[in-house]
């Protein structure tokens, strides 16, 4: 156990932990951030996904000791109660059938939109490829991506 | 306020102040203005009290259904002139919950806005035994909307007495009731009985056939039905503050992990419980038969002790199964554990020998699994000598009954908390962890989180069954099919149930398992052909193990349609290029073929949805193969069609296949779905999209490998699926209403979800065909399977 600092969604929270714990668990169950969700364990679906220092991370395969820098989840991805266009996008779009991979997606959507604001199909479904849905929304999701770089401020 | 024990704000905020214990207040305690106006002025039976309250002590427990025939069991209405509406059904994302919403709303005569709805607790909501079946709407929604048209009648009896008018000089408007002579005289429902009882009996033998008095609207009456406001589970799910089965904390909670035998049918020698004591957390081994599980304190500390704990087993004598790839012989060769006597129409034998031109094929399906993106997960806590269990199992009533039976504990004493959790579409691990749960927390005194990991659930989850099949079709030397014998193989011997105490997992490894197997099915194609001969054939073959084995097999998503229809579909497409027709004239020829059934309104309906769906996709007419283009990229369009229940659905799939790689993709999908009424058009559209591409991914991608002792499929690289790259170009859905009476578009609202699945493997496989002239007859279409195929034509 050792003392371990992280930095979420504009909050830093100090605990006691093993640093080698995935940063999922310390997340879900120490930070009670339930947008990323236990999927794998393996870093293949992308369930887990979090943002650290503007990059999608799966946060089932990343220790604790190997996070350097800003963690966002789906908590904090909304700014002052407004959401985020990509979810503003999803709703509009209604695209979770079940959901429960939809964290992984919109942030990675936000990431790749962040990166290249007007995406081709291929970027697109190249960017996503990494990010599994059960309930197969992807053709929504894909829709819910170009409606959202559609948007002003797509790049928030 | 609450008097529950243990129940985490969150949840509680979830299940708000209608839910849990202030809902069994609610229930008890009687609204001394409403029972005193029932008794002088509704004429139905007053019942004393909801049969929810009546041995409900203070304090947590007992917990006794709600009783269907209580109208406050379903409706509560407001001081703020809102309402809630509890129904026993769960919504696993298709968006159900918002059109029990929209059929409740239209009935009760309020805005859509101003209702809510609470689902699939065992203790708050009444027993409509949770999901199944695509039958939500075309089954369940009728009380429902009859418990609504019996809540506004209701109310507007209230203001007749109040107002001294007949009830025929009131209107109703946005839950506000008027006098039409005198439109300032009005009251709103909140002001009539916001947050007191109805107290108001209604009847009915079962729940499904729960009515009161109110006659309900006619298909012209409804105006929230069709319209498409937004599904109200969205905005939480996407902005990360909805609370999943999977999220529940509760205090002094431990986490257990199961540890599997590592190959099919071993026993249980020895465990070496020292390999985990002492490591950081740990609580205890739990073991009983073949049963094993690590419970630790935190999350990945029993993840860990899981993986390390030593384990001694026993192989069986014999490897329990062929290997995947020997599959089909084996099911081909074996003697059918049941075969049903065949359906004979007609007289086959003779119409073969007579026909002109004969053609037989043999199809092959694998074993395919569920796949929940998240693994089984389940939380039970066993406070008061009771078992809550939250759970998004959807038929959150059966984990009920079945988790009381398996620990021999009182119905009433268990109740399960239903809430939203990854993927259900049919009978999957979220049964057996909510019972392992249960289990675990009963043994360990202290409330137990358990969650699969990823390869438990990809080897372990329930299947759907493999099938092989063999069509032999006789056509006349005018094209016409005049004979048709389809023999089905299922590997479904031991078929498990949802939620028996006898044939879930643990039941199964802790050996308290039933004696005799269920003896599973096939299935019969579904198609209204007109076919004058005619021989169908139904067997069932067991694997080698049928107990506490991997390869068991569950309900997946229309449990055996994609498979029948794969086969049955594909063959009618054989036949019509044996016929030199077009796979679309074939069919409407067999449809319109003279008879003398009473099939002419499913027929008529079938020929609706072929039409709609040639319309939208701009089909022409020609026999396939499509003549062959230039390139690497060949291009073709397959059809296919099913009923699954009193829905039909047309479906057509534009492919590329790559001749070099072996790749296919589904570029297009068309859909032309008849449901009858449909309740949200929007949210529809969105539940055939994800339906047809979940079947263009079993098409395409999934097959449960495994050798002699195991499932080899443990994880997505082992089980690949649709991903992202696979995703169509564009998918038009077409909501048809089939009704041959075009003056009367008023069929009722049938069931949708699982339908859309039926088609599309036997789409996607004609489309196959229409591009490269290669009958894929094997599931799934994966490219060596393409690239050996093509290289086999010389194509």
């Amino acid at each position: 156990m050792s003392q371990v600092t992280l930095r979420v969604n504009g909050k830093s929270h100090t605990l006691d932990i093993d640093p080698s714990t995935p940063l999922l668990y310390i997340l879900r169950n120490d930070l009670d951030l339930h947008g990323p969700r236990f999927g794998c364990g393996l870093g293949q679906c992308g369930a887990c996904t979090v943002i650290i220092n503007g990059a999608a991370t799966k946060s089932c395969v990343t220790p604790v000791a190997a996070v350097k820098g800003e963690i966002t989840t789906l908590e904090g991805l909304a700014k002052d109660g407004v959401l985020h266009p990509v979810q503003q996008a999803w709703i509009e779009e209604q695209v979770p059938q079940c959901g429960f991979c939809q964290n992984g997606q919109i942030l990675t959507a936000k990431v790749l939109l962040d990166r290249n604001p007007h995406p081709t199909d291929a970027q697109i479904r190249d960017g996503m490829a990494g990010v599994l849905c059960r309930c197969m929304t992807y053709y929504r999701i894909q829709a819910a991506i170009k409606r959202a770089a559609s948007m002003k401020d797509v790049r928030a | 306020m609450s008097t529950l024990t243990n129940v985490p704000k969150d949840v509680e905020a979830l299940l708000d102040k209608w839910s849990a214990a202030s809902r069994r207040d609610f229930l008890k305690t009687s609204g001394m203005l409403v029972v005193s106006f029932s008794a002088a002025a509704i004429v139905s039976p007053i019942v004393t009290a909801a049969g929810a309250s009546a041995s409900a002590p203070d304090g947590p427990g007992p917990y006794p259904d709600p009783d269907f025939r209580q109208l406050d069991s379903w409706i509560v209405i407001h001081e703020d002139n809102t309402a809630t509406f509890f129904v026993g059904k769960t919504d696993l994302g298709q968006g159900t919950g918002t059109a029990f919403r929209q059929l409740m709303a239209d009935e009760l005569d309020m805005a859509f806005e101003k209702t809510t709805v609470r689902m699939g607790s065992t203790d708050n909501t009444v027993d409509q035994g949770g999901s199944g079946g695509s039958d939500a709407i075309q089954v369940d929604g009728w009380p429902m909307r009859r418990a609504a048209a019996e809540a506004r009648r209701v109310l507007l009896e209230m203001a007749a007495v109040r107002f001294s008018v007949p009830v025929d000089q009131l209107t109703v408007s946005n839950a506000v009731i008027s006098v039409k002579s005198e439109p300032s005289k009005k009251i709103s429902y909140g002001e009539l009985i916001g947050g007191k009882r109805f107290n108001v009996a209604l009847t009915g033998a079962n729940v499904d056939a729960t009515t009161g008095r109110a006659p309900v609207k006619t298909t012209q009456e409804l105006r929230i039905v069709g319209q498409s406001p937004q599904r109200f589970d969205i905005p939480p799910k996407v902005d990360g503050s909805l609370t999943w089965a999977v999220d529940v904390k509760l205090p002094g909670m431990v986490h257990a992990r199961n540890v599997k035998p590592p190959v099919a049918g071993a026993k249980l020698v020895a465990i070496d419980e020292s390999s985990v004591r002492g490591t950081p957390g740990f609580v205890k081994v739990v073991s009983k038969g073949n049963y094993v599980a690590v419970v630790c304190e935190r999350e990945e500390q029993a993840i860990a002790a899981a993986k390390r704990l030593k384990v001694s087993w026993e192989k069986p004598a014999q490897p329990p199964f062929p290997t995947s790839e020997d599959l089909f012989g084996y099911l081909r060769n074996a003697t059918p554990t049941s075969s049903g006597r065949p359906v004979v129409v007609g007289e086959p034998d003779a119409a073969f020998s007579g026909a002109a031109k004969r053609i037989e094929a043999e199809y092959e399906v694998p074993f395919q699994g569920h796949q929940a993106l998240g693994p089984a997960h389940a939380l039970a806590d066993p406070s008061n000598d009771q078992m809550t269990i939250y759970s998004n199992d959807m038929k959150s009533y059966g984990l009920r009954n079945g988790v009381a039976q398996f620990l021999q504990m009182p119905r009433d004493r268990v109740r399960v908390i239903w809430m939203d959790g990854p993927q259900g579409y049919g009978r999957t691990a979220a049964d057996d962890a909510g019972f392992e749960a249960a289990f675990l927390a009963k043994e360990i005194g202290r409330p137990v989180r358990v969650q699969w990991m990823r390869d438990e659930e990809t080897a372990w989850d329930t299947k759907g069954p493999a099938f092989t099949f063999r069509l032999r079709g006789g056509l006349s030397a005018d094209g016409r099919l005049v004979a048709l014998d389809y023999d089905a193989r299922s590997a479904d011997y031991g078929h498990v149930g949802y939620n028996e105490p006898d044939t879930v997992l643990i039941a199964q490894l802790t050996g308290s398992r039933r004696a005799t197997p269920a003896s599973g099915s096939a299935a019969a194609p579904s198609d209204m052909y007109v076919v004058p001969n005619r021989r169908t054939a139904l067997n069932v073959v067991s694997l080698p193990l049928v107990w506490e084995s991997p390869l068991r097999t569950g309900n997946l998503r229309d449990p055996n349609g994609p498979q029948v229809t794969f086969a049955a579909e594909s063959f009618v497409d054989e036949l019509a290029a044996a016929a030199n027709a077009d796979p679309v004239e074939f069919r409407l020829n067999l449809l319109t073929a003279a008879t003398s059934d009473d099939n002419g309104f499913r027929r008529a309906r079938s020929i609706a949805v072929i039409k709609a769906v040639t319309e939208a996709y701009g089909w022409d007419r020609r026999r396939s193969p499509a003549p062959r283009a230039g390139g690497d990229v060949l291009t073709g369009r397959g059809i296919a069609y099913s009923f699954r229940n009193q829905t039909v659905v047309a479906e057509i799939a534009e492919v590329e296949v790559n001749r070099r790689t072996g790749r296919v993709w589904v570029k297009r999908l068309v859909c032309a779905h008849d449901c009858g009424l449909v309740v949200n058009p929007e949210a529809l559209r969105r539940t055939i999209e994800g339906a047809m591409l979940h079947a263009v991914s079993r098409a395409l991608h999934e097959e449960i490998k495994f050798d002699r002792e195991r499932v080899t499929s443990v994880n997505w690289a082992s089980y690949p699926t649709l991903t992202h790259a696979d995703a169509p170009e564009k998918i038009d859905v077409v909501l048809v209403n089939g009704d041959p009476n075009p003056r009367r578009p008023d069929l009722p609202h049938y069931g949708a979800g699982e339908a859309s699945c039926k088609p599309m493997i036997a789409a996607v496989a004609n489309a196959i065909y229409d591009a490269t002239g290669v009958r894929i007859r094997r599931v799934p279409f994966r490219p060596d399977r393409v690239l050996a195929a093509l290289k086999a034509l010389g194509a």
